[in-house]
């Protein structure tokens, strides 16, 4: 077991390393120079070269990644051409915002979903089940940023009851809890969470319908358990593999998401790359998409040593 | 009989609702008195595991529909609904599976299993319950008991996991436990010490126990009484005794002669030829009928006659009334 935790802690390096690289050239496939966004349309030509010199854009490439790369080991990961700030101090602020977000919607997910799994899992085959996976069917299927501005057109502008941009009143991105503050997640955090919702509903219903059908379910009742000693029986033995379930979504949404965040102006991870994009704003661009992508290999990881740590049949050597 | 019956069961039909349907048990009649030991004997889709199960209205209830009566210990088991079905299951009949491997909860203790049953019926403390799920395990001859209890299904042996079933079964002394196959899945050596230690139970607790098995010598192990089992009809009833002595219908001299034990090295041994019919519809003549070589025009067109043979023997077959008008 410590043998393959070491090794595929050791897997990870070179995968990280791919990463990086990949993440520096990605950006500068790009067409258009990320100065001319941050200077003036008639800015002289000595002026460009100096800005040019002074962000290292005149040097070869290898050596702009090398010495890149080199800060990003120290968690250095530049400064933001857009805002003059460091892209760490950035990153730090955006990936609280998106871990509200997330967990709010985690939240509502989670027990939406599992709720729908449980009663379509019980009730297979009735109006209640096909109720319940249609929803999920819907969830799954139904773009997320069309969800977020129906949502938007109905509860802001109709009805103006609750905020359609922002994490905070006047357009504050510091996060605090209380009303003035929850509001603004309520409209991203519902649209968000019908994704969990719908894998979470139909993992769920795919495992107790399972369990349901298994033998000793027939054994419980012949010992006289009444449903909800037969319910405690299928919650446990549910519990594992969704909580597997849940937590690899939970994962991913703590990666954030460009379009749900870009809809309604939510100044977490995913909106901070976009930007990041239409600014051409290099430095927070590698910055964003780095630690991005390392967020991934590391939750990999994660999933894959919890994994053959519950289950000892995978012997992974 | 002079005792009256614990069970008693009445022109017990089930049929499983289509598409096709099938009509898994026939027209099953019998009592069954305090303290005795019924075996029912047959091939796998005869309906004796369906006639088990009925037993426990185990089957799934939208699909089965029961016909006929059966009363257990002065209950309606038929009639049973929610609560009351839940409190007759387990307390005054339980059951013990073919497969404890899966027929225990795989993450639940065996201590909590059995526990649980004994909470459920008799509304003891958890600690209470745990002392009775320790003297179970003891009574089945569990080695070191105190550590089995906290113990995962899967941490013991096939044998000592039916051991643990037994125990579950019996922790709320029901008055008849129904044994479906208990020792089919199980190696040969230990099925042996499975069914010697049922027969024990049995005479200690003073139950009644309906076994179901098609393996022969478990069956004359365990019981008092055999009924042959053949398209959810019994065939034969009778005495153990009398029954492997002297067998009058020719389904069960077939099973008997394709019986293993006592059988010459080197000899063929004899099969039934042909396969048990799809019970799609409710016969209407003999099932057995298109296998049996004494098979007349009639048996085909009607069903056969129910021969009485002396005290709580029954013949299902036309060769029996020939015997008796003979006698």
């Amino acid at each position: 077991m410590l043998f393959y935790l070491v090794k595929r802690v050791l897997y990870t390096l070179p995968v990280a390393f791919g990463v990086s690289i990949v993440c520096f050239m990605l950006v500068h496939i790009a067409p258009g120079d990320p100065l001319t966004s941050v200077l003036p349309p008639d800015a002289s030509a000595q002026l460009q070269q100096e800005m040019r010199r002074l962000y290292g854009f005149d040097r070869p490439y290898y050596e702009q990644f090398l010495r890149w790369f080199g800060r990003a080991l120290q968690g250095d990961l530049g400064t933001s051409i857009a805002t003059g700030r460091s892209v760490t101090s950035e990153l730090v602020k955006a990936m609280g915002n998106t871990l509200i977000l997330a967990a709010f919607a985690t939240m509502i997910g989670f027990v939406l979903g599992g709720l729908f799994g449980f009663v379509a899992g019980y009730f297979r085959n009735s109006f209640i089940d096909r109720f319940a996976s249609l929803l999920s069917v819907i969830g799954v299927s139904v773009p997320h940023y069309w969800l977020g501005m129906v949502l938007v057109i109905i509860f802001s502008a109709q009805l103006g009851w609750l905020p359609a941009t922002g994490a905070g009143p006047g357009g504050s991105s510091d996060w605090a809890w209380d009303w003035a503050h929850l509001k603004h997640v309520v409209l991203p955090a519902i649209t968000m969470s019908v994704i969990p919702m719908g894998i979470v509903a139909r993992t769920i219903r795919a495992l107790v319908a399972d369990i349901l059908s298994q033998e000793f379910v027939g054994g419980l009742r012949a010992k006289g358990l009444l449903d909800l000693g037969v319910f405690k029986h299928v919650v446990k033995n549910a519990a594992p593999t969704a909580l597997a379930v849940m937590g690899l979504q939970f994962g991913y949404l703590l990666g954030g998401s460009i379009l749900i965040e870009t809809v309604f102006s939510w100044p977490g991870t995913g909106f901070l790359l976009g930007n990041a994009i239409f600014q051409r704003d290099l430095p927070l661009l590698q910055g964003t998409i780095l630690v991005l992508a390392m967020f991934f290999v590391v939750l990999n990881l994660i999933v894959d040593l919890v994994q053959s740590a519950i289950d000892p049949r995978i012997q992974r050597s | 009989m002079s005792v009256s019956p614990i069970v008693s069961v009445r022109d017990l039909t089930v049929t499983f609702k289509g598409p096709p349907d099938v009509h898994a048990v026939n027209g099953v009649s019998f009592d069954l008195a305090p303290g005795e030991v019924l075996g029912i004997l047959g091939e796998s889709g005869s309906g004796k595991s369906v006639t088990l199960k009925t037993l426990l209205r185990l089957l799934p209830e939208k699909r089965t529909t029961i016909g006929g009566t059966i009363s257990v210990a002065g209950q309606d088991v038929v009639a049973l609904q929610g609560r009351a079905l839940a409190d007759y299951r387990g307390r005054v009949a339980s059951m013990v599976f073919q497969d404890p491997a899966l027929a225990l909860d795989p993450v639940f203790t065996v201590g909590q299993q059995i526990s649980e049953a004994v909470i459920r019926h008799e509304g003891v403390s958890k600690a209470e319950a745990r002392k009775r799920a320790l003297e179970m395990l003891e009574r089945v001859r569990i080695p070191s008991p105190a550590r089995r209890l906290d113990a995962y299904p899967h941490e013991m042996s096939g044998g000592m996991r039916q051991r643990a079933m037994i125990a579950l079964a019996l922790a709320c002394r029901p008055k008849l436990l129904l044994a479906d196959e208990p020792t089919t899945a199980l190696d040969a050596t230990v099925q042996i010490q499975i069914l010697l230690l049922l027969r024990e139970l049995q005479r200690d607790f003073g139950m009644s126990v309906i076994f179901v098995t098609h393996d022969i010598g478990a069956a004359v192990e365990v019981s008092d009484r055999l009924a042959v089992m053949y398209a959810g009809k019994f065939v034969e009833t009778g005495g153990v005794r009398d029954i492997l002595r002297d067998p009058r219908h020719p389904y069960t001299r077939g099973l008997l002669a394709a019986n293993l034990h006592g059988a010459e090295k080197g000899t063929r041994l004899e099969a039934i030829p042909g396969a048990p019919p799809a019970l799609h519809e409710a016969p209407t003549s003999c099932s057995f009928a298109p296998r049996c070589r004494h098979a007349e025009e009639r048996c085909h067109h009607a069903l056969p006659p129910v021969v009485p043979l002396g005290e709580a023997r029954n013949v299902r077959c036309i060769l029996a009334e020939a015997a008796r008008q003979d006698a």
